[in-house]
């Protein structure tokens, strides 16, 4: 190969969607045998951005070139025939077949009749697994395997094309200690073969362990590219959150009242250990984490969703057990779930009725739900929260996102809850909508509730929290106020290092 | 070894322990309830019950690569009884007529022809329409039917022809010829499934669809072939059966698509496609006449049956679920 | 104005390409025997459908909650068979609650399995379908069922009799469609049913007991099932025990015709009525223009696989589905 050559570039790529523009003019490249990161923040457009180059979406405008020669990418199958291969956050493995035939699926080799030809087959995916130095072999039942192993296939279902570029996605999300190592070795020797590995990740401490080169973008645009040994993890999120850094920390000072909710030693399995947090009356406490930290799996043990394995749930002082959503809400807890679309909304129905959904035995008139009372509660909130609604009709599938997560917030507002948790409130949102619902959360606490946010996004949680729980696989690695609260050990501490490791 | 594998364990296990039990158990109430002298457990008996094991057992191996791809066949039942009835009417047809017994392998091939077609146009509706296979094939379960009623009304259909019927109850190595059919398809299409691209294929898109579908596999053909495949085994099992028995009723055949698919789950095939095993399902088609000989051995009748099968399904979904269960991690949901 | 771009025609050409092709046939068939018009002709398909239709009440419930329930056509030989048998044996006063009992206990047990332990509602209803005709033949001993003295009873009321003029199958149906339409439309049990079929996580996310829902909705099933039974015993005094087979089959058809979808979360009680009545039409039409009995069966499944086709392309916006 040759290594002056990018293995892989693309220019000036753009990508709408109705109403919003995926990518704009996004230009990037990747060289033979380097480790490129690619971060932004969710919404940013890093997935856009792969599913163009793996051809699963056809850029409204810009060019691919593989090698400098220009290429239109149709299909997955045919971006893996030019060389660019994926290995998904969600394996795409059929667990019920062996290593072998997943790695090679679509592609048995075949004898007469049909036939697969086992012996070949085996041959070849031996050979492969062996340049990887796994721990188990081809004839394995794909679904046996970890998945940390599963991800070994997948990455060994690359090598069968001899690629010139691989594309990781979060690779790190599930893995332990001991497996992340196993894959930095593969990806150095991917690395050695003069494979150019594009990186995406969110960990700052992995992507300055491994990669060369990082780009960042932001709101779909390219932001800039950045040598990982010439650069910080300070100049890396200046360029993912922008210029004007809004780190601004939550500045407002109220009242705060009793303590609404306790959480003692609660613990679920692997999913979260040993969680002990207090939350009190006009307090915001924010949840700051990645993926798989255990944020959202707390808070649907707290609303009823999950049994917990150990530990206890305190309202108002009182020990309760919480046995399902239904019991929570009496409780005064309400939920705004991570995924508005599969948890938080029925798409199919209208505003209105999304609303006053969990409500709806309470607005009775005789045996029927009192419209008049419903259109009440939809105005109500329609005008707090500023909804964009042609009417109450409107089906909710048909609104913004931004909009459809002011149904669901207005949802659970209606309920006067005394405890409300909010997770991820501005995903997939646009900026002023963004804004407009930050302030809400402030406003809330100034009435007296107690808020949990859980978001992914440092700006949100340190704009809105009084206080920030860093959470970092499963355990609460450490407790902020807002004024001693700093982007370094906040991020520190949800990367699993603890505070004795400061920079 | 983790409790997934252990539960996958236990499912392909069952059905063979659930066999020994049945035959336990009815050898045992036998002694006290039977009707007749014979012991349960009678050599002459289990070859019977293999040879009465062929018509739906011919079914539920082809329902088998259905429903590991994820679909689900509802018309076998009307299929049989139209391959049956082109079977014994076509051999009455005058174009026909100089043939003598030449007449069966043309009768044959017609009845497999139907059967074949009939598959194909359920397999080309679920392609090219995206309906769901289940209302497809429950459509045609009403319109394959009417077929079968327009054909001759509410009249049997029938034809003997007695060198097909020697034919038909001749035994060959002490076994029946239903029998060497019923063993014969489940070689075949073991072959398939455990040799074959195509075999190998129904797995990768009944277990991970999109998967299949990134890598190039043609998902289309792939379940129009299927269908195709199954359309031919009802008729084959149409032509095993009526070779013998000379007459066709245009009710016959109903409620086959539920013990099929009975038989299917039994062995531990799932519904939500992309495990199964061919074997597993022989077993569970065997388990179910066991079932049905064993009832009637101790004098339970034709409504007995029918309530214990369904009552048997819907125990194994039960039982399914159970093996299932993710643990406390899952969402209560 | 959304209705004039290409996309928007076709999805209103879709949802009311039912309706329209119905005005097509009616007009159709009544060109080609004009007997179809006749008073007399409408009347009578109003009233043989209405056993259907009472039943295909019941099933919308099931639907619009995402599931189906492949039994009804053998409870409701259960309940023909049970009320006639226990009419000659405790008398009809008795009679009539002990079979709604009975079949309510089965719907009982079916929503338990559906709600509760969420097996898979086509196949446990296929078992029930199965288990059900069992036990009538039991309850039966095979034999068909009939009402020994039966100018001596009031009985024949439900099936034969009239009201202000209108045939009291037709009132009740309509009576049935009435309330359960209000129940569906305005009462908080309705709400849920649609939530709990349109999006059941997101129901149970908003504290709505999604177990409990389905569970009354196969409870609604086998209440409507139960009056079906009621009204066919009582109109023929008498039954073989397989008179309901394959009408659940037709109940699925109205409900689909209707534009319920099978997904669930949408279909109303006025939209089944309609399916319920296009197919009885549809298959008259086609009895006076000619056409085999049986073939009435083929013209439903015609009529099935494009009603879900168009709804499910107009869905997605294209008509081919893009399987490769």
């Amino acid at each position: 190969m040759n290594d002056h050559v990018p293995a892989l570039r693309l220019e000036g790529i753009v990508k709408t969607f109705p109403g919003v523009r995926a990518l704009d003019d996004v230009s990037f490249n990747v060289m033979p045998g380097e480790v490129h990161a690619l971060m932004g923040e969710n919404g940013a457009g890093k997935s856009t951005l792969m599913k163009v180059l793996g051809g699963i979406y056809a850029p409204d405008a810009g060019r691919i070139y593989i090698a400098e020669e220009p290429t239109e990418m149709t299909s997955p199958i045919h971006a893996k025939a030019k060389g660019v291969v994926f290995i998904h956050q969600e394996l795409s493995l059929a667990d019920e077949l062996t290593v072998a035939e997943n790695i090679f699926l679509g592609e048995l080799p075949r004898k007469s009749l049909g036939r697969v030809d086992w012996r070949k087959l085996f041959a070849e995916t031996d050979a492969i697994l062996k340049t990887l130095n796994v721990g188990f072999n081809a004839r394995t039942r794909v679904g046996d395997l970890s998945i940390a192993n599963q991800q070994m296939v997948e990455i060994a279902r690359a090598l069968t094309v001899d690629p010139r570029a691989v594309i990781f996605d979060e690779p790190t999300a599930s893995l332990t200690d001991a497996e992340k190592s196993v894959l930095f070795e593969v990806i150095a020797d991917l690395k050695s073969r003069g494979v150019g590995i594009i990186y995406i990740s969110h960990r700052m401490e992995e992507i300055f362990k491994i990669t060369d080169r990082i780009s960042v973008l932001r709101d779909g645009q390219y932001r800039g590219t950045l040598e990982t040994a010439k650069t910080n993890e300070e100049e890396v999120t200046h360029l993912m959150i922008g210029r004007t850094l809004d780190l601004s920390r939550n500045a407002s000072h109220h009242e705060m009242g009793d303590v609404a909710l306790e959480v003692r030693g609660l613990s679920c399995g692997d999913l979260f250990e040993d969680v002990s947090f207090k939350v009190r009356r006009g307090e915001v406490v924010g949840f700051y984490g990645l993926v798989g930290a255990g944020r959202t799996e707390i808070a649907e043990t707290i609303f009823g969703l999950r049994d917990p394995s150990a530990g206890s749930i305190l309202l108002d002082g009182e020990e309760v057990r919480i046995t399902s959503p239904q019991d929570a809400i009496r409780r005064g807890i309400s939920l705004v779930p991570e995924d508005r679309k599969a948890q938080g909304l029925v798409l199919g129905m209208n505003c209105r009725d999304n609303i006053t959904l969990p409500q709806v035995d309470d607005m009775t008139a005789g045996p029927f739900v009192s419209d008049g009372a419903e259109v009440a509660i939809f105005d109500l909130y329609r005008d707090k929260l500023d909804i964009r609604t042609p009417g109450w009709r409107q089906t909710v599938g048909n609104l913004s996102g931004g909009n459809q997560q002011k149904i669901v917030i207005g949802k659970w507002l209606s309920m006067h809850p005394s405890v409300l948790i909010v997770d991820e409130p501005t995903r997939g949102i646009d900026v002023g909508s963004k804004s407009e619902i930050h302030n809400l959360i402030r406003d809330l606490a100034a009435q007296g509730y107690a808020v949990i946010v859980i978001s992914s996004e440092m700006p949100e949680v340190l704009h809105v929290s009084d206080r920030i729980v860093a959470m970092y696989s499963g355990r609460i690695m450490r407790e902020f106020t807002s004024e001693e609260v700093t982007e370094d050990s906040l991020i520190q501490a949800i990367s699993g290092l603890t505070g004795d490791k400061v920079a | 070894m983790n409790s997934d594998t252990r539960a996958t364990l236990i499912k392909q296990g069952a059905i063979w322990a659930f066999i020994a039990v049945e035959l336990a158990f009815f050898s045992i109430a036998g002694e006290f309830l039977a009707v007749t002298d014979q012991a349960f457990m009678d050599f002459d008996n289990m070859l019977l019950l293999l040879k009465q094991s062929a018509p739906i057992g011919i079914i539920a191996l082809g329902m088998t690569i259905v429903m590991i791809n994820g679909n689900i066949d509802l018309s076998v039942g009307a299929t049989y009884a139209l391959a049956a009835i082109v079977l014994l009417d076509s051999m009455t047809w005058p174009i026909f007529a100089g043939l003598g017994d030449w007449v069966i392998p043309v009768s044959w091939a017609l009845a497999l022809l139907t059967g074949t077609v009939l598959g194909a146009v359920n397999g080309l509706i679920v392609w090219k329409t995206g309906v769901d296979a289940f209302i497809v094939t429950l459509g045609a379960m009403l319109g394959y039917r009417g077929l079968v009623f327009m054909y001759n009304g509410e009249q049997p259909t029938s034809h003997l022809n007695w060198t097909l019927v020697d034919f038909a109850e001749a035994q060959f190595l002490g076994l029946h010829t239903a029998t060497w059919f019923l063993l014969g398809t489940a070689l075949v299409l073991w072959l398939v499934m455990t040799k074959t691209v195509h075999g190998r294929n129904a797995y990768a898109i009944g277990n991970n669809r999109e998967a299949a579908v990134n890598a190039g596999i043609r998902v289309g053909p792939h379940f129009l072939i299927n269908f195709m495949l199954i359309g031919f085994l009802a008729a084959l099992s149409a032509v095993v059966f009526y070779s013998e028995s000379g007459s066709v009723n245009p009710n016959d055949g109903m409620l086959f698509e539920l013990w099929a698919i009975t038989a299917v789950v039994l062995g531990g095939t799932k519904l939500m496609g992309g495990y199964g095993s061919i074997v597993a399902t022989l077993g569970g088609v065997i388990a179910i006449q066991l079932l049905r000989k064993g009832l009637g051995h101790i004098g339970a009748g034709t409504e007995t049956v029918n309530l214990v099968i369904g009552l048997i399904l819907i125990a194994v979904l039960f039982l399914d679920r159970q093996l299932n269960r993710r643990g406390r991690e899952a969402l209560k949901i | 104005m959304a209705v004039l771009t290409r996309k928007g025609m076709g999805t209103l050409l879709a949802r009311q390409g039912i309706l329209v092709a119905f005005v097509l046939f009616m007009i159709g068939f009544a060109v080609a025997n004009p007997r179809f018009i006749e008073i007399d002709n409408i009347s009578g398909v109003i009233r043989s459908s209405a056993i259907l239709g009472v039943m295909a009440l019941g099933v919308t419930f099931v639907v619009i909650g995402g599931n189906l329930d492949l039994s009804v056509g053998s409870m409701m030989s259960f309940s023909t068979i049970v009320v006639l048998d226990l009419h000659d044996k405790l008398g009809p006063l008795l009679a009539i609650p002990a079979m709604f009992g009975l079949t309510l206990a089965l719907g009982a047990f079916i929503g338990f399995l559906v709600g509760y332990l969420k097996l898979n509602s086509l196949i446990v209803t296929l078992g029930m379908l199965s288990a059900i005709h069992g036990l009538t033949l039991t309850w039966s001993g095979g034999k068909n069922m009939d009402i020994d003295d039966k100018s001596g009873t009031w009985f024949s009321i439900f099936g034969q009799g009239t009201a202000m003029g209108i045939p009291v199958p037709i009132l009740i149906f309509a009576l049935l469609a009435a309330v359960l339409g209000m129940i569906l439309a305005k009462t908080p049990f309705g709400r849920k049913v649609y939530a709990v079929g349109g999006n059941g996580t997101a129901a149970t996310f908003s504290g709505i007991p999604r177990a409990r829902v389905v569970f009354f909705t196969y409870i609604v099933s086998s209440f409507c099932v139960a009056v079906a039974g009621l009204l066919q015993a009582s109109r023929s005094m008498g039954s073989q025990n397989t008179v309901g087979q394959g009408m659940e089959l037709e109940v699925l058809a109205a409900v689909i015709l209707g534009g319920a979808s099978l997904l669930g979360g949408s279909g109303t009680i006025f939209k089944t009525v309609i399916g319920v009545l296009i197919l009885g039409f549809i298959q008259n039409g086609l009895l006076l223009m000619g056409l085999a009995f049986y073939a009435q069966y083929v013209v439903t499944w015609v009529i099935i696989i494009l009603a879900v086709w168009l709804d499910i392309a107009a869905k997605r916006g294209r008509l081919l589905s893009p399987i490769a």
